[in-house]
């Protein structure tokens, strides 16, 4: 059976005024899949994240997240994603519970949806003694992880994370990566940008932005073959050297 | 609609859970109302008034005692020259003086006519003008009394005949300004918090990083606007209460017309703030921007609006200024209710425009929200 493709760009680009930050990448994401979107400081990562989840226009180019078109139906892309930004974007002065509630409700599930994922989400993330805690007195790492779980909590096809572990502990940042692999088993589809190479050797593909545009895609290991290299660490290096 | 309800919810747990936030709101606005209510007076009162009597006579005297009596002089010292009361007046001792001249009232018995000389400080022009009032009320009716004593002196036959004009002021008889300034004060402190909260508001999801969050939820932008400033409606409106409680009970402020009037215009008023807020935010990045931004709109409408200066006194052009400017509107619409009692089609005027002014400003501050960049 063929894979099904929840993410198709063609030539996708942006422009703002004469600079081109994302020049025409073209790739596509399967269903289910980790797919690692890495990238420089200012290579365009987040300009093309903001096009492919509907708050951002393109230029040009076409793509289709979750089979809606990003130029034209934009709030349907919305239905159908999570995303959580480099950002923490949690409210602070609301409570763990409140939040969820909250974002429960604006994604529209219903009173009872809202608390059945609430209680479950409290006792699988084991927050129960806090739930009742604002957010802002929450450590970081635990902020993150409810960062995430908030994001999936309207069953996304596909979520997207924009540097999800800026800033955490190891043993957090792997926790959050069983939380991952954890939903790609249940089908959901994960488009991540990190700046840690030993992340992206986790990703099932990568992509590597240069500059606006996509110079290297595939697995870690036939990127690691490619070059010629044995870590992530050096094709990444390898690929922003040859730029300069 | 359900949507609306979660934001409206969170909108209000986050006011209430701000410690910094609420005494703002709430606090503030009724000290202001205590202050400037009771400061910002155009009386003059205690004014320091000192006099030189060369004449020393019965007719001087009862001049003199005529300031002595007045509830806005202080008569503090005399002198026995002008060079010592010029000095006086130079250190601030004193602010008004009379000088009567020798032969007062020798020249009042026999030519019926004599000359005073009065000096006034005028440093602050509007309050020397206020002073020049007064002394000419008192004055004048020093004269008045005098004359009916000299004309039955000298001519017992002919009476005099006088015209007299007696002012009689309507809506407010007392002309108490507290009855005057109490409302607009209302006015001002329901517009600048309304409009400093709502225009802070949205900026602060933008700071902290939310707002992108939103965005990317599939929320309609009239659903997130309404539910964003629809908790500031409601702060309007109990702010709106809170000073119109106090006006009666601390200045006893007459409520002539109906106060569900004065509500109805209100709630289409706020939406005039709430859009200009709006706007604001959309085109701002960060709370301070909004704050300053916030603040020249204010302070502009406030001296504008006919609050402390007459707009009538107001060159042509800033007149026609004024039309631009909601505060007006207001201010003209509580005075009208609550000391003419003023009905609905008295304020009809008012109430077109302003909705004109909340219809425009809603479609601006909705358009240019964006929820794609």
């Amino acid at each position: 059976m063929k894979e099904e493709n929840v993410i198709i760009s063609k030539g996708l680009t942006k422009r703002f005024g004469g600079f081109t930050a994302v020049d025409a990448i073209t790739f596509e994401v399967k269903k289910g899949e980790i797919f690692g979107f890495l990238g420089a400081n200012g290579a365009g990562k987040t300009t093309a994240m903001k096009m492919l989840i509907g708050i951002s226009n393109p230029t040009g180019g076409e793509a289709m997240v979750a089979g809606f078109d990003v130029h034209t139906q934009q709030d349907a892309i919305k239905k159908n994603i999570g995303y959580m930004s480099q950002k923490f974007a949690l409210y602070d002065d609301l409570t763990v519970a409140e939040n969820i509630t909250f974002y429960g409700g604006i994604y529209g599930l219903s009173r009872k949806q809202i608390r059945e994922k609430r209680t479950k989400l409290i006792e699988t993330l084991g927050l129960g003694e806090i739930a009742h805690q604002l957010v802002g007195s929450l450590p970081l790492g635990w902020k993150q992880k409810l960062a995430f779980s908030v994001a999936m909590l309207h069953d996304p096809q596909i979520v997207f994370l924009d540097e999800p572990t800026g800033g955490v502990d190891p043993i957090t940042r792997r926790q959050f990566w069983e939380m991952i692999y954890k939903a790609a088993d249940k089908g959901t589809t994960i488009f991540v940008t990190t700046h840690y190479m030993d992340e992206a050797e986790y990703c099932h593909r990568v992509s590597i932005m240069v500059a606006g545009k996509i110079e290297a895609l595939d697995t870690p290991k036939k990127l690691k073959e490619q070059f010629e290299v044995s870590s992530m660490n050096d094709v990444f290096l390898r690929l922003a050297r040859n730029i300069e | 609609m359900k949507v609306i309800g979660y934001i409206i919810q969170k909108e209000f747990k986050q006011i209430f859970r701000n410690k910094g936030m609420l005494p703002i709101i709430f606090v503030l606005p009724l000290l202001q109302l205590l202050i400037l209510s009771n400061a910002a007076t155009y009386e003059v009162k205690n004014i320091l008034f000192a006099y030189i009597d060369e004449d020393r006579s019965a007719s001087s005297r009862e001049l003199i005692e005529k300031f002595n009596a007045s509830e806005y002089f202080d008569v503090k010292a005399s002198y026995v020259n002008y060079k010592q009361a010029s000095e006086a007046m130079l250190k601030g001792e004193v602010s008004v003086l009379l000088h009567i001249p020798q032969d007062f009232e020798r020249n009042l018995v026999r030519y019926k006519k004599t000359d005073l000389s009065i000096t006034i400080d005028a440093i602050d022009g509007a309050a020397a003008g206020v002073e020049s009032g007064y002394i000419n009320q008192i004055i004048q009716g020093f004269n008045k009394k005098i004359r009916l004593e000299l004309l039955s002196f000298s001519n017992g036959n002919s009476k005099p005949v006088r015209i007299e004009t007696i002012p009689s002021f309507w809506y407010n008889t007392t002309l108490d300004y507290k009855t005057f300034m109490v409302p607009g004060i209302l006015v001002l402190l329901v517009t600048m918090i309304t409009l400093f909260l709502s225009g802070m508001n949205i900026v602060r999801e933008k700071e902290i990083g939310t707002l992108e969050q939103i965005n990317v939820t599939p929320i309609r932008k009239g659903e997130f606007i309404i539910g964003k400033l629809f908790p500031f409606w409601v702060i309007g409106m109990g702010l709106l209460t809170i000073g119109l409680i106090l006006a009666k009970l601390i200045f006893n402020t007459p409520m002539l017309g109906s106060i569900g009037l004065l509500y109805f215009y209100t709630s289409f008023y706020l939406l005039v703030i709430l859009g200009m807020g709006l706007l604001i935010s959309n085109y701002t990045d960060t709370q301070q921007q909004a704050m300053f931004i916030a603040w020249f709109f204010v302070v502009i409408f406030i001296l504008m609006s006919g609050l402390f200066t007459p707009i009538e006194s107001m060159p042509k052009w800033a007149q026609w200024f004024t039309e631009l400017n909601p505060i007006k509107y207001f201010v003209e619409v509580v005075r009208m209710v609550m000391l003419k009692g003023a009905g609905f089609t008295d304020i009809l005027p008012q109430l077109i425009k302003t909705l004109a002014y909340a219809f425009v400003l809603n479609v601006l501050a909705v358009w240019s929200y964006k929820k794609v960049s």
